[in-house]
C-alpha cells in the first residue's frame, strides 16, 4: 500500500471549505497513510475547458500534471469534485491529441514537458481501491447508529462517463463506505441531479430552485443529513437555503456536510454532534 | 429571425451561418447531424424548464441552418456544463460541447463578456464559483 | 484449344471508360484465340445465345467472358456454356467492370490497358484448366428444424404437408415460444394462443414430424445432404409416454420457484408444465430446484401420488443421432434485460416491467388472471406510461438498429389497457411511429385518437417517489418537458437473439451479425438462406420482426428446403482439394488447418498422405495456401493456375524466373 501519496487540494479548499480538508486529513491518518500536498501547485480552472482549439484553457490543469510530474508521483489525488473532472479531462485531452500536448509544452517552455504519464484519481477511489472498506470497516470506533444519510454526487464526479469514478445512473460509491460506517443510505434518485453550479454566481435563485428540489426529494427519502464532495455543491446546498425560503417560505432546511467528515466522526474518538 | 417573412428560407443564403456552423463544429469537435432528435437531452436537463427554447431545439435549429436564432437565445447561457445529456445521448453526441462551441463563438464573435462582474452577487463566494462563472462566460 | 473471347460493353459501364474495339482487336491476336468480339449486353438472353451460337459454329473448347463480377453473372454465362457443350470448368469470367472500369473511371487509357491484361490472365489460366464433374451426394430426405416458437411450427408443418419427415428440436419443455406467451396479436388482436394451439397440436399429431421438446442440438457434422446431428435429450425424470397430464403431482410438490413463462411474475413449482396449453402435455421437473439430487432422493411426493407412475428420478441425459439432408434454424429472440438499461431503473424498480411482462400481466392465463395489477402492491394502475426505443437505435450502446415490433404492440398495450382500466391515463413516449405492415398505421391511428396521449421525446429518467414511478420526459414537438407521475411504466426493450445463438452457429459454422442475429446471404434475395448449403433461417433469429413476416419466411425457408429435397442427389461443387500422393509427405499440416475436417492422413503400403473428403471440402484452400511439398491443389485453382495467372499479370512490368520463381523489375 502507497504511504505517500500526491495530494492536489485546490483553491477552495484552502479557503472557504477547509473543514473538508481538515477532515480528509485527519481520516487519512486514522486509516494509516499520509497525503502528501504537492509543494507545488496552483489553481486547476475549475471547470474543464470544452473547446478543442482553445488551448490556452487547458495550460493551467497541464501545469499543475507537471508538477506533479516534475515531484516524482505517477498518482495525484483530489477531493474536490470539480478538481478531478478538470484534470482528468484535460489529462485525457492531452493524452489523445499528442499534437496539441506539443504545442502546449511548448508554449510553457519553462517547464519541463508533460509526458502523461500522471495518473489523477478522486479520493472516494482511492480509499476504494487501495484502503479498500474492509479496511475502513475495521477501523471505525463510533457505528453511525444507521443514521439516514443522503448520498449527493452532483455531476462532476460520474461524468463524463469516461472518467466517472462510477456509474453515472447508479452509483454505489459513497453509500458503500457509508453502510461500511454503519450509517443507512437512503433511496435518493436526485443524487445524480446538477445542482446548478456556477449560475449561483450571477443566478442564485435559479441554483435555489434546482436545490430545492434537490433536498425535498433527499427529505421525502427520510435522509437526516445529506453528504457531498464538492465544495461547489456544497455551497449551493447549504448557503442557498436562505433563498430557497424566499421562494418556498414553508421550506425546513437540512445539514449538508462533506462525506469527510462523517468519516472523521465515524473513525475518530469524540462523536460530534451534527 | 431576422428575415422579412417569419419563415426559414432554404438552403440557408447566408455564408456567415455556414461559417459559423462550420466554426462550432471545430471548436467542439462534434457533428450535429449525429443528432436524431430524440429528445433525451432535454428531458433530462436540468435547466431545461428555466430556458426559452430546449437543448434538443438549440441542435436542431444548427441542423437547419437558423443559426442566427441560436446567437440570439438565452438558452446556452443556462447551461450548467452538468454533461446530462451527454452522458445519455443514444448517439454519443456530446451536447455539452456543442453547448460551449455556441457560447465560444457569440464571447469571440461579440468580443464581449456575457456579464459584468460588477453584476455578480455581492456576497462571500467560494473561489470555486467565482473562478468557473468567469470561465463559462467570459472571453 | 479454341478460345472464344466476349468483351461486354455492359451498356456505357464498360464500353463509355474502356476501349472495347482495342480490346478485342489485341485479344484476337493471341494464340489459340478463335474468336473475339464485342457484345452490347452479354447477359441477355440474346447476348447468350449469341454465345451459344458461336460455340457451336466455330467447335469452340474454352470461353472467356470478359464483363462483370462472377458473383454476379457467373453462374448466367457458366449454365450458357454449359447448354451449349462446353464443360463450365472450361469457362473463366474477366471482371473488366467492378475491377477496371469502375475503379478506374477517370483513367480510360489505364482502364483499357488494365482490361487487355485481364483477359490475357484469364487466357493463361484457362491453358492449364481441366475439364470438372460436379460432385453428386446421396441425400437424406429428412430435415431438422432447431426452435419450436411460430417460425419453426410453420417450417415443420409446411415441410410435413409435402411428404417430407422432421426432427423439430426445442429446448424449452413446451412448443409455442414467444407467441404463446402473447394475449393478443397485433393488428387484428387475434387471442394468441387460439391461432397458435392447432399449429401446436398438428404438429404434435402429425406422423411426419418428430419432436422433441425439452432437447438441445449439440453437434453437427456433415454438410448439405448429409448431416449428422447430435441431440440431447435433458431428462425431464417424467416418462412422456405414461404421463397423461393430471397434474396431481403439482398439488402435492413443496417447491415454489417463479415460473419463467410469466416472466418471474408467476410461480409454479419444481414439477410442472409451462402453460396449459403445452405442447407436448407432458409434465417435467426442474432438477435444479427439485429438493433431490443425482444422489439423494429425499422428497417423493409426486413420485407417490402420480397414478400411471410416470416419475423417475433415475433418468438421465439420452443423446440421439439423426441424419438429414437441412438444417432450418429458427431460434428466435429475447428482449434485452432491465439490468442494461440504468437510467430506467436497471431493474430495481418493480414497477418498471418490460414489455413481455406486461403482456403476462393483461393475459386471462397469466399470473394475475388477466386483472392487471403492479406488481409492487397488486393494485390496477390508473395510469400507465410506456416508453419505446428502451435499448435500441442507440449506438452508444452498441444496438444502432430498430427493434421493428415495439411501435406496434406498444398502440396494442395501450388500447388493451384503455379497454381494462376506461378511466385511466395512458401515455406513450416514443421518437418515431414504425407502422409499415398491412392496416398497422390505421391501427395506429386508431389509438392516437383514442384517449392515448402520445408524446415525442425520449425519456431521460424513471424514478420512484413514495408509491408512484415519476417519468421525466419531453415533448419535443411543442417543445416543453415534462413530467408524469404514474403508477405503472412499461418499456419497449431492444430485440436481441436467444441464448445459445453464438453457440449453435459456431456449431453449424454459419455467420452471425455483429449483434449475434444470424447473417442471411442477401437481405432483399436470399434472406432464407446461409452461406452454409444446407442451412437455412426462419424468423426472428435472423432480424427482429413480427408474427406475420416470421410465418411468410417460415414458408419460405420451408419452399427452399422443398426444393433442395425433391431432388434425390445434392449436386456440389467440384471446386474441391485432392491430392498428389507421390508427392505428398504426409506430414499433416494441412489436415491441421482445415477449417471442416476434411482432410484425413491415411497409411497405404507404406507411405503416408493426406485424403481428403471431397463431400466435405469446401474448396476454401487453406490446405494449399500451407502445403510446402505444393503436392495439394484445389481443382480450378490449382498452383499452376494461379500462377499463370499472376505471370500473365505482370508480363509488362516484371520477368518471372521459372526455376526460382523470383520476380525481378523489368
Amino acid at each position: 500500500m502507497k504511504m505517500n501519496i500526491g495530494y492536489f487540494p485546490g483553491c477552495t479548499l484552502k479557503a472557504t471549505a477547509l473543514n473538508f480538508e481538515k477532515s480528509a486529513l485527519e481520516v487519512a491518518k486514522i486509516l494509516g497513510f499520509q497525503l502528501e500536498e504537492l509543494s507545488q501547485w496552483h489553481c486547476c480552472g475549475t471547470v474543464p475547458s470544452l473547446s478543442q482549439d482553445d488551448l490556452l484553457k487547458q495550460i493551467s490543469p497541464v501545469r499543475n500534471l507537471i508538477y506533479a510530474q516534475s515531484l516524482g508521483y505517477n498518482k495525484i489525488v483530489t477531493l474536490c469534485s470539480m478538481c478531478y473532472n478538470t484534470l482528468a479531462q484535460s489529462n485525457l485531452f492531452v493524452k489523445e491529441n499528442k499534437e496539441k500536448l506539443r504545442k502546449i509544452n511548448q508554449f510553457m517552455s519553462e517547464m519541463p514537458d508533460y509526458d502523461g504519464g500522471v495518473e489523477v484519481k478522486h479520493f472516494l477511489s482511492f480509499l476504494k481501491e487501495q484502503i479498500t472498506l474492509e479496511k475502513i470497516r475495521e477501523s471505525v470506533k463510533t457505528n453511525l447508529s444507521g443514521i439516514k444519510i443522503a448520498c449527493y454526487y452532483g455531476c462532476l464526479l460520474l461524468r463524463p462517463k469516461i472518467i466517472g469514478i462510477d456509474d453515472s445512473e447508479q452509483p454505489k460509491i459513497l453509500e458503500e463506505l457509508m453502510q461500511v460506517l454503519g450509517a443507512e443510505p437512503v433511496y435518493f434518485p436526485y443524487k445524480t441531479e446538477c445542482c446548478g453550479a456556477y449560475h449561483t454566481v450571477i443566478k442564485p435563485d435559479i441554483v435555489a430552485r434546482r436545490v430545492y428540489r434537490i433536498l425535498e426529494n433527499a427529505k421525502e427519502n427520510k435522509a437526516q443529513i445529506v453528504i457531498t464532495s464538492c465544495p461547489l455543491c456544497h455551497f449551493n446546498l447549504t448557503k442557498r437555503q436562505e433563498e430557497i425560503k424566499k421562494i418556498y417560505p414553508d421550506f425546513k432546511g437540512i445539514p449538508v456536510v462533506y462525506f469527510t467528515e462523517v468519516m472523521l466522526q465515524a473513525l475518530g474518538e469524540n462523536f460530534k454532534c451534527v | 429571425m431576422k428575415l422579412v417573412e417569419n419563415r426559414i428560407k432554404l438552403p440557408i443564403k447566408f455564408k456567415r451561418s455556414f461559417e459559423i456552423l462550420r466554426k462550432i463544429e471545430d471548436i467542439s469537435g462534434e457533428n450535429v447531424f449525429a443528432c436524431y432528435q430524440c429528445g433525451m437531452c432535454s428531458a433530462g436537463c436540468p435547466m431545461a424548464p428555466e430556458m426559452d427554447i430546449l437543448p434538443n431545439q438549440v441542435l436542431r435549429l444548427l441542423q437547419i441552418g437558423a443559426i442566427e436564432e441560436v446567437l440570439e437565445t438565452r438558452t446556452v447561457w443556462l447551461c450548467a456544463s452538468c454533461f446530462t445529456c451527454s452522458a445519455r445521448c443514444p448517439k454519443g453526441v456530446n451536447l455539452a460541447k456543442l453547448m460551449e462551441g455556441v457560447r465560444i463563438v457569440i464571447l469571440r464573435e461579440k468580443n464581449k463578456d456575457y456579464f459584468k462582474p460588477e453584476e455578480m452577487i455581492k456576497e462571500p463566494l467560494p473561489a470555486i464559483a467565482l473562478v468557473s462563472a468567469l470561465r463559462k462566460f467570459t472571453t | 484449344m479454341r478460345i472464344g473471347v466476349f468483351v461486354c460493353h455492359c451498356g456505357r459501364n464498360i464500353a463509355g471508360i474502356v476501349d472495347v474495339k482495342t480490346v478485342v482487336d489485341e485479344i484476337a491476336k493471341l494464340k489459340d484465340v478463335v474468336f473475339c468480339t464485342d457484345y452490347i449486353y452479354l447477359c441477355s438472353e440474346p447476348g447468350q445465345k449469341t454465345i451459344q451460337e458461336k460455340i457451336k459454329e466455330l467447335n469452340l473448347t474454352h470461353i472467356i467472358v470478359a464483363a462483370c463480377s462472377p458473383s454476379l453473372h457467373g453462374i448466367t454465362f457458366s449454365r450458357a456454356v454449359e447448354a451449349a457443350g462446353v464443360n463450365p470448368y472450361l469457362f473463366e469470367m474477366a471482371n473488366i467492370r467492378e475491377q477496371c472500369s469502375w475503379v478506374h473511371s477517370h483513367n480510360p487509357e489505364l482502364a483499357t490497358k488494365k482490361a487487355i491484361s485481364l483477359i490475357k490472365a484469364s487466357l493463361a489460366k484457362l491453358r492449364y484448366s481441366q475439364p470438372l464433374t460436379p460432385i453428386k451426394v446421396p441425400l437424406t430426405q429428412k430435415v431438422l428444424v432447431i426452435g419450436g416458437g411460430i417460425a419453426g411450427i410453420r417450417v415443420a408443418l409446411d415441410i410435413a404437408q409435402a411428404g417430407f419427415e422432421v426432427y423439430l428440436v426445442e429446448k424449452s419443455p413446451s412448443l409455442g415460444g414467444r407467441m404463446a406467451q402473447l394475449s393478443e396479436t397485433f393488428p387484428t388482436l387475434d387471442c394468441s394462443s387460439c391461432i397458435l394451439t392447432p399449429l401446436m397440436v398438428e404438429v404434435a399429431r402429425h406422423k411426419k414430424i418428430h419432436l422433441f421438446t425439452y432437447a438441445e442440438v449439440k453437434k453437427v457434422e456433415g454438410i448439405i445432404g448429409n448431416f449428422k446431428v447430435t441431440i440431447e435429450k435433458k431428462p425431464r425424470y417424467v416418462i412422456p409416454e405414461k404421463c397423461t397430464g393430471c397434474g396431481d403431482c403439482v398439488d402435492v410438490c413443496p417447491v415454489v420457484v417463479p415460473n419463467e413463462f410469466d416472466q418471474g411474475l408467476g410461480a409454479r413449482k419444481a414439477i410442472y408444465v409451462p402453460f396449459p396449453q403445452a405442447v407436448p402435455l407432458v409434465y417435467t421437473i426442474d432438477f435444479e430446484n427439485c429438493l433431490n439430487t443425482e444422489k439423494l432422493i429425499i422428497c417423493e411426493q409426486c413420485f407417490k401420488i402420480c397414478g400411471p407412475k410416470a416419475i423417475d428420478f433415475l433418468m438421465r441425459p439420452e443423446e440421439i443421432q439423426i441424419e438429414v439432408g437441412a438444417i432450418v434454424v429458427a431460434t428466435g429472440y429475447e428482449l434485452l434485460p432491465l439490468e442494461a438499461l440504468k437510467e430506467y431503473g436497471a431493474g430495481e424498480y418493480e414497477d418498471v416491467i418490460t414489455s413481455l411482462d406486461f403482456e403476462r400481466l393483461i393475459s386471462a392465463s397469466g399470473p394475475t388472471g388477466g386483472i392487471l395489477r403492479r406488481p409492487s402492491d397488486g393494485r390496477i394502475p390508473k395510469s400507465v406510461v410506456f416508453i419505446q426505443c428502451a435499448g435500441s437505435r442507440s449506438p452508444e450502446q452498441g444496438r444502432p438498429y430498430c427493434s421493428k415490433i415495439c411501435c406496434m404492440y406498444t398502440a396494442k398495450h395501450a388500447l388493451i389497457y384503455k379497454h381494462l382500466v376506461p378511466d385511466g391515463e395512458v401515455y406513450v413516449f416514443y421518437i418515431d411511429i414504425r407502422a409499415a405492415g398491412k392496416r398497422y398505421e390505421e391501427f395506429v391511428q386508431r389509438v392516437m385518437g383514442d384517449g392515448v396521449l402520445y408524446l415525442r421525446g425520449k425519456v431521460s429518467k424513471v424514478f420512484r417517489h413514495n408509491e408512484k414511478m415519476v417519468v421525466l420526459g419531453v415533448d419535443t414537438l411543442s417543445g416543453k418537458t415534462v413530467e408524469v407521475e404514474t403508477d405503472l411504466v412499461v418499456l419497449a426493450p431492444a430485440i436481441i437473439p436467444s441464448k445459445g445463438a453464438q453457440e449453435l452457429a459456431k456449431m453449424l459454422k454459419i455467420p452471425v451479425d455483429e449483434f449475434g442475429f444470424f447473417s442471411e446471404i442477401h437481405p432483399k434475395l436470399r434472406p432464407v438462406e446461409t452461406t452454409s448449403p444446407g442451412i437455412y433461417l426462419a424468423g426472428a433469429a435472423q432480424s427482429p420482426k413480427d408474427i406475420s413476416e416470421t410465418v411468410a419466411q417460415a414458408s419460405a425457408a420451408a419452399s427452399k428446403v422443398l426444393s433442395l429435397l425433391s431432388q434425390k442427389e445434392a449436386t456440389l461443387e467440384p471446386i474441391v482439394a485432392y491430392v498428389d500422393k507421390e508427392i505428398c509427405k504426409g506430414c499433416g499440416l494441412c489436415r491441421r488447418v482445415c477449417p471442416f475436417k476434411a482432410i484425413t492422413i491415411v497409411k497405404e503400403d507404406k507411405k503416408r498422405y493426406a485424403k481428403v473428403e471431397p463431400a466435405i471440402c469446401q474448396g476454401c484452400g487453406c490446405c494449399m495456401a500451407i502445403c510446402e511439398e505444393n503436392a495439394i491443389n484445389v481443382a480450378g485453382f490449382t498452383y499452376q493456375q494461379l500462377s499463370a495467372q499472376v505471370r500473365a499479370l505482370l508480363e509488362d512490368k516484371y520477368e518471372v524466373s521459372k526455376k526460382t520463381a523470383e520476380f525481378r523489375k523489368i
